[in-house]
């Protein structure tokens, strides 16, 4: 991590812009709201074929084309497209950046305001307001109110982005027909807020942080966020897929009895932690990571309802698909058969899969046949039901 | 309800003959919870032919997939552990096909059946046919038949009964025999179904159609 790291570049995201802004459940207004998104396939004129796909933590909307910032494919390429699970001839597919991320919506790298919505010719960096996952879903469903979607077909997505389909499905019941929460829970669980401490500690140690100010000298704390990712990377995995991959193999070009190898990578699976990190740093902000790690870790559907969870729900119509992973230890299992209960006991109409795999968390992003073919069972039977 | 003695009328594809039988036990628009219920044949037929709110339970994880993949609401549960989170009188009826034999508290999980149900259909493979009497007296050994078909070490099926002991399970639990009859392997109606001793010789699967009193 020695190469000096130039910021995120400047890239134009299609974006909609809301001038009178949205107020937050901190309290703050940020205004203009600015809502950066992505959409594939057609709306169609009954505007009854949109399905949301929510994106995780450090994704963004470029869900399903090559990214404006590193040139990689769409992060779920695989399951969005033409005939593909999430098929764009049939649905139209949008994917909207979330409130505090840094690929165009509003966040702590945009523009800072004032209260006027006038500019102040900085970025708010940590002035801008905490959000939460509440607030990420009143920002998309202004958009879809702009776009005169009343019900979406299917909301999807897996880890933070489940904790979003879990808020829509709670918030607006009346707009969300199928609701597909993969990988994740109804609330942020305490060793998962500890990983995430772990995160933001090793950014603030970063020098180059500089209280969240280092927007001031064209840097980047690109050590500690580099570490943060290394540290969430790890429970992203599972010990047997780590296994699998790395095993105890050792790097062929260092000497492991070396005097120098405390400096560099030994292990197979060291490097590769290093890799993750380091590319990583190179599209993401660390200040908007702060923002949606604090919002993840503020999320409690139940504690919104006076501690029951089931009156999140009651007499909800919406169809759900809730799905787990077997490995998955950072949102194991039972925390989705705990939704699932919660639903049986709300009488709604919910599927659930567990998926044997060995990928852990990451397998909602990966190469899951069963389960690619079981999600795109349910939206296709959602779409049937509609006459869609 | 539907005339359960009629001769069966529609045949799914894929459907258990005991599947068809339960599936005319049911009436039309009905909701529905079918525990054990593979990879949904019996919900699917239930929502197509007969506009039924049906959904499932099932334990293998590939059947589970398949469901749900097919449009069905099949959760990935067993009959054991998931039935106590439903509310009471959730479903008109609540289906257990040969699975009651599997399950390991079957007297709880009937208790259930009929807390969340107003009706529950249970079918099982009758332990008290005369095959299995039969090689049990000659042979000494445990018996295997068509429906008992997995050497005893290797068995699902750890709770065996005869349809005597069904009925007196029901007298002692309370629950309405509203309906029983008992098949042959193949599905078919067996002609003493009006009397149970001959029924528990000859039936090698039995069919209840049980109410809470």
């Amino acid at each position: 991590m020695s190469a000096p790291v130039t910021p995120l570049p400047q890239v134009d995201h299609a974006r909609t812009v809301f001038a009178d802004g949205l107020a937050l459940d901190c309290g703050a207004t940020v205004r203009p709201l600015v809502v950066a998104w992505r959409g594939h396939g057609t709306l169609n004129a009954a505007r009854s074929n949109a399905v949301l796909v929510c994106h995780a933590l450090t994704a963004d909307q470029y869900v399903a084309e090559r990214h404006p910032v590193t040139g990689r494919p769409g992060w779920w390429d695989t399951i969005v497209g033409p005939g593909k699970p999430l098929d764009t001839e049939r649905y139209f597919i949008l994917c909207i950046n979330v409130l505090g991320g840094c690929m165009g919506s509003s966040g702590p790298r945009e523009e800072m305001t004032d209260g006027e919505g006038r500019g102040l010719g900085r970025p708010w960096g940590t002035d801008f307001p905490s959000v939460t996952i509440r607030d990420m879903v009143h920002a998309q469903k202004r958009l879809l109110d702009d776009l005169g979607i009343e019900r979406l077909l299917g909301v999807v997505g897996g880890s933070m982005g489940g904790m979003q389909v879990l808020q829509w499905a709670a918030t607006f019941p009346d707009s969300v027909f199928g609701a597909a929460p993969i990988a994740t829970a109804t609330y942020h669980s305490a060793q998962n807020i500890a990983f995430h401490e772990v995160g933001r500690a090793a950014i603030h140690a970063d020098p180059a942080w500089r209280g969240g100010r280092y927007w001031e000298e064209g840097r980047i704390p690109a050590q500690g966020l580099s570490v943060a990712r290394m540290v969430a990377h790890i429970t992203y995995l599972s010990e047997q897929a780590l296994t699998r991959k790395f095993g105890r193999r050792l790097r062929s070009d260092t000497n492991p009895l070396g005097a120098l190898t405390f400096l560099e990578d030994v292990f197979e699976v060291e490097s590769y932690l290093r890799h993750q990190g380091s590319t990583f740093v190179s599209r993401f902000d660390a200040n908007s990571y702060l923002t949606i790690t604090r919002a993840m870790d503020y999320f409690d559907l139940a504690a919104e309802h006076g501690g029951d969870l089931a009156a999140a729900f009651r007499g909800t119509r919406t169809r759900f698909f809730v799905a787990s992973f077997s490995s998955d230890w950072l949102f194991p299992t039972r925390e989705s058969r705990a939704i699932v209960r919660t639903l049986n006991a709300a009488a709604a109409n919910v599927s659930f899969v567990e998926f044997e795999t060995d990928k852990g968390h990451d397998a909602f992003l990966l190469e899951e046949p069963a389960f690619h073919r079981a999600l795109g069972g349910f939206l296709a039977g959602c779409a049937d039901r509609l006459g869609v | 309800m539907p005339d359960t003695h009629a001769p069966i009328r529609y045949v799914a594809k894929n459907m258990r003959l005991d599947l068809r039988l339960i599936a005319e036990m049911i009436p039309r628009g009905a909701t529905v919870l079918d525990i054990g219920c593979g990879d949904g044949a019996l919900i699917a037929h239930l929502t197509a032919e007969k506009g039924a709110d049906a959904r499932g339970i099932e334990i293998d994880m590939a059947a589970v997939a398949e469901a749900v993949a097919h449009g069905l609401a099949v959760i990935h549960g067993d009959a054991d552990d998931d039935l106590a989170f439903y509310p009471d009188g959730a479903f008109d009826t609540v289906v257990l096909s040969r699975t009651l034999q599997a399950v390991e508290r079957p007297r709880q999980v009937l208790r259930q059946m009929l807390r969340i149900g107003r009706n529950a259909i249970v079918s099982f493979p009758n332990f008290g046919h005369w095959q299995l009497r039969w090689q049990l007296l000659i042979r000494g050994r445990m018996p295997m038949t068509e429906a008992w078909d997995r050497p005893w070490h290797e068995t699902p099926n750890i709770h065996p009964c005869t349809i005597r002991d069904f009925f007196d399970l029901c007298a002692l639990d309370g629950y309405a025999v509203e309906d029983w009859l008992a098949v042959d392997e193949r599905g078919l109606k067996a002609p003493w179904r009006h009397y149970p001793r001959l029924a528990n010789l000859f039936g090698q699967q039995a069919l209840f159609r049980l109410r809470r009193r």
